[in-house]
């Protein structure tokens, strides 16, 4: 591998040098010197500082900064991993600390698209590497020998010739004081010694005994708990806030609006919020405060057609809300109207129309998918405490630097006097990549002039909107008489947006080939859910290649093979967005280790694989029926998402990921009713259940030396596709619309 | 407002609060034990059990009036030190994900162990089915419990 450079200047070296007296900061990608003052480790002399990610204290303790926000995809611990691992250290004498936001030392501190391993792990590998050398030439210079005779081993430097040995502790200072090399030599793969060991969860003590790790575990001296009421249906806004019932009730500090976004502000990508307007409670202590939500007495009233101006990754959009109380009848009715009429094309290759007409078969199925809600386990909070001088927000969320971004232009402060620490997320999933409740708190604080915590209750939670957008898809092939397949098309839409993904496999298998989109405008507001688009087009995509390779009477791994062996040898088209080797490659091993072929009495098997978030996974899925419910015994997953940081937590995800599709896909929906959700807690959403998971979920990984992928997301939208494909093996039924549960039962009923 | 109360972890503690007050928020607000978990509020996710006795209870719909000298056991009394067995076998199957939950299936899990200490699956899966999980560590759980009953024999 070509060495990376650091991105370090000597000014920078000089001026962190002189900053921290004897330690040093570097960090990648950027070269000016911090300007925040918090982060001098002032109390903590006995640790020095090696760069934004390393801290050694003179016993030879490491401890490590864990950039990016943790809420369950294991990167506190797999990302630390990576910078142990260059740094040749003993993880057992590793301390990981959750590093704030801080975009001078940090690069990317998000949660998002399966990124953080694969976009971490050049910077993270430098930051190790350069510590190491560092320490070798500090050695070296100590020793009096050259720094090529230095080696270093779980933390400690040795000089074979002369038998000289020290911790890596006794030569920090010394190493702080080296000039930062330009460019390091990374491990080769066959040299990690943590990366690819299974190392358990960094907090799993803590978890374990209950520690306050989450943002709703913040308290702070003098602070207030505040809870809001947002409209009850989608389409209205505050009219009136009769709040003397409720400001008369016991502990209760004040009641008033909060607008979270100034009409003016122009909008970016995660500024997505349901309700800008609401109205806030505060008061001592939770209990009370949800007392008097009781009493307040607001009137609602729809709002007007109106438009908001939105900069999307700097293309400059205008937004038309539209007025209105929708229903999900009326939103189905929207979408197969679209359905019927032609749509924008996003990709054509070949004739596909010339293939339909000489067709000796056309298959043609329709597929739909419900919105869906988050449902983080930790409701939405976060705690502010805002003055005229500046802000500390502390809490849960996904995309910290655009938060602060937003945060910034709504209170008017500059970005130095916002402060964001960051907490264990209880689960995101995407949800919490729209802050809108951290603006709310902030706020709130600031006009309190009191440090707040701000509480979403689950109803409050549920019912704010930032869905899972919903879809529709129709899927067309046609075969020729030899049941080869000839033509594919695909139009599919959405609420508000489409899920195509144009160049996604089959696109690039299949000589004529066309794909069209369209969406459908609302006021509902939708946002990023576990693999975006991909949870519903992976899913809708292999069910209906299912049913393909049935109609063409062929097995379908083969089936899939074949599309894929033509996709490696001669591709169609330019912009085939997959590696086909790569994912020929899972179908292959989970067919291997799903002993595919085999048969046991009355076990029905589905097969499906999808490709997204730059990871392939195949899955097979085993369940039998009894009385009409079906219980999934086995999961048999292979996942290529090149070289595994850590197995057993990557493992953890995958089977994670697997049990949430399933309940998703069983039982996932929210429904409205004249702008209303129908759905406002666990008692009306359900989800999925302990004796309701697989039996068994066995994970298997390709074995190669490729840079790593993210492991997040790719593994739940194939699951959708198996369950589906199994249950149609189980049942003799094909369900198009999700959720099967629903849907099994009523054909159960019917037929 | 009334002066109640409390055993919890084994320890005296008076609070002065509504009676109506689910034991819930007299944890988390005025005792500062904020290991039991808010999660729905209406006894459907498991987030916030506890002891009561021996007994698994959820906290969010229990008035703290309704444990008056009846002495409770939040997670953090669970053990001292984390080392109670369904712990150390939670740290063995490295089960958490976000974590946010697994307090309250913890404490089921140690309520069906001190009434059923050798649970079969179906056992485990009837009483575990109170408690959700967003993340599906279900599997890991299973083994967990299993594993704790095992060590307890």
């Amino acid at each position: 591998m070509k060495n990376p450079k650091t991105s370090l200047s000597r000014r920078s070296f000089l001026k962190t040098s002189a900053l921290v007296g004897g330690g040093l900061m570097i960090s990648f990608g950027w070269s000016s010197f911090p300007a925040r003052a918090n982060e001098i480790l002032s109390n903590e002399e006995a640790l020095t500082e090696l760069n934004g990610y390393i801290k050694i204290a003179t016993d030879g303790t490491i401890t490590i900064m864990s950039p990016n926000p943790e809420g369950g995809q294991n990167v506190k611990t797999s990302m630390p991993m990576i910078i142990a691992d260059e740094l040749d250290a003993d993880w057992k004498s590793v301390i990981v600390e959750q590093a704030d936001l801080n975009t001078k030392y940090y690069t990317r501190q998000f949660i998002g698209g399966s990124q953080a391993i694969r976009q971490g792990w050049k910077t993270l590998r430098t930051a190790g590497a350069t510590a190491r050398q560092m320490l070798r030439e500090a050695a070296a210079q100590t020793w009096q020998v050259s720094v090529d005779e230095i080696t270093t081993d779980l933390g400690m430097l040795y000089h074979k010739a002369s038998g000289k040995a020290s911790n890596y502790g006794a030569m920090a200072s010394a190493a702080a004081r080296i000039e930062i090399p330009k460019d390091v030599k990374l491990k080769d793969v066959k040299d990690f010694r943590i990366i690819g060991t299974s190392q358990k969860n960094i907090d799993g003590q803590k978890i374990v005994m209950g520690k306050p790790l989450f943002g709703i575990d913040t308290k702070r001296e003098g602070m207030l708990i505040a809870m809001i009421v947002h409209p009850p249906a989608f389409g209205m806004k505050i009219k009136s806030v009769n709040d003397s019932a409720a400001r008369k009730m016991p502990g209760i500090r004040d009641v008033f609006t909060v607008k979270s976004m100034s009409d003016d502000y122009e909008r970016t990508f995660f500024d997505t919020c349901t309700f800008p307007e609401v109205v806030a409670l505060v008061g001592n202590t939770t209990w009370e405060v949800m007392n008097a939500k009781k009493a307040l007495k607001i009137e609602w009233e729809p709002f007007k057609s109106h438009t908001i101006e939105r900069s999307m990754f700097g293309r400059k959009q205008t937004v038309t809300i539209p007025s209105g109380l929708e229903s999900t009848t009326g939103h189905i009715k929207m979408m197969a109207d679209l359905m019927a009429r032609p749509a924008t094309v996003a990709r054509k290759d070949g004739d596909p129309e010339g293939a339909f007409k000489t067709a000796s078969k056309i298959i043609e199925r329709t597929y739909s998918a419900p919105f869906l809600a988050h449902n983080c386990m930790e409701p939405m909070n976060f705690f502010a405490d805002v003055t005229g001088e500046r802000a500390v927000l502390i809490g849960p969320l996904q995309k910290p630097e655009l938060t602060e971004q937003t945060l910034s232009a709504r209170l008017g402060l500059p970005l130095d006097k916002i402060e964001i620490k960051m907490t264990r997320l209880g689960g995101g999933f995407g949800r919490r990549s729209y802050a809108h409740w951290l603006l709310e708190a902030a706020l709130i604080s600031q006009k309190m002039k009191a440090p707040v915590k701000l509480i979403y209750s689950r109803e409050d939670d549920m019912t704010s909107g930032i869905y899972r957008p919903m879809y529709m898809a129709t899927y067309r092939a046609a075969l020729d008489e030899n049941n080869n397949l000839t033509a594919l098309h695909v139009k599919t839409g959405g609420i508000p947006e489409s899920p195509l993904e144009a160049n996604r496999f089959p696109a690039g298998a299949v000589e004529n080939y066309l794909a069209e989109e369209f969406t459908v405008n609302s006021n509902l507001t939708t946002g990023s859910y576990r693999a975006p688009r991909s949870n519903f087009m992976g899913a809708v995509e292999q069910c209906f290649l299912d049913e393909v390779a049935e109609a063409a009477g062929k097995d379908p791994i083969d089936f899939r093979l074949e599309l894929l062996d033509r996709a490696i040898k001669n591709p169609v088209g330019k912009n085939n967005d997959y590696d086909a080797i790569r994912y020929a490659g899972v179908l292959k091993l989970v067919r291997e280790k799903s002993d595919w072929g085999s048969v046991q009495p009355n076990v029905h098997r589905g097969v499906s694989a999808y490709f997204c978030h730059n990871s392939y996974v195949a899955q097979v899925l085993d369940l039998t029926i009894e009385k009409g419910v079906p219980n999934i015994q086995r999961v048999c997953c292979a996942v290529d998402c090149g070289i595994v940081v850590n197995p057993d937590a990557a493992t953890n995800l995958a089977q994670g990921a697997i049990v949430d599709g399933i309940g998703v896909a069983l039982y996932g929906e929210l429904t409205l009713k004249d702008g209303v959700p129908e759905q406002n807690n666990f008692n009306k959403y359900r989800m999925i259940r302990h004796s309701e998971a697989p039996k068994a979920v066995d994970v298997h990984f390709v074995k190669n030396d490729i840079d790593p992928t993210g492991m997040g997301e790719p593994t739940f939208p194939p699951v959708f596709g198996a369950l589906a494909n199994a249950l149609y093996k189980g049942t003799g039924k094909r369900i198009y619309d999700q959720p099967f549960g629903k849907n099994i039962q009523a054909s159960e009923k019917t037929g | 407002m009334a002066s109640i109360n409390l055993i919890v972890n084994g320890k005296q503690r008076v609070v002065d609060v509504d009676p109506k007050t689910p034991v819930l928020w007299v944890l988390r607000d005025h005792l500062d034990l904020v290991g039991t978990k808010y999660g729905c509020g209406i006894a459907q996710c498991g987030a916030c059990t506890i002891l009561l006795g021996d007994a698994a209870v959820r906290s969010c719909q229990l008035p703290v009036s309704a444990i008056q000298n009846k002495p409770i056991t939040t997670i953090e009394g669970l053990s001292v030190n984390g080392d109670h067995a369904l712990q150390k076998a939670w740290l063995e199957y490295d089960v958490p994900q976000c974590g946010y939950c697994q307090a309250g299936q913890i404490m089921t899990a140690a309520a069906l162990l001190r009434k059923t200490p050798q649970p079969t699956d179906a056992e485990i899966e009837t009483v575990m089915n109170g408690n959700l999980c967003r993340c599906g560590t279900y599997l890991r759980i299973k083994e967990a419990i299993k594993t704790a009953s095992n060590v307890q024999r």
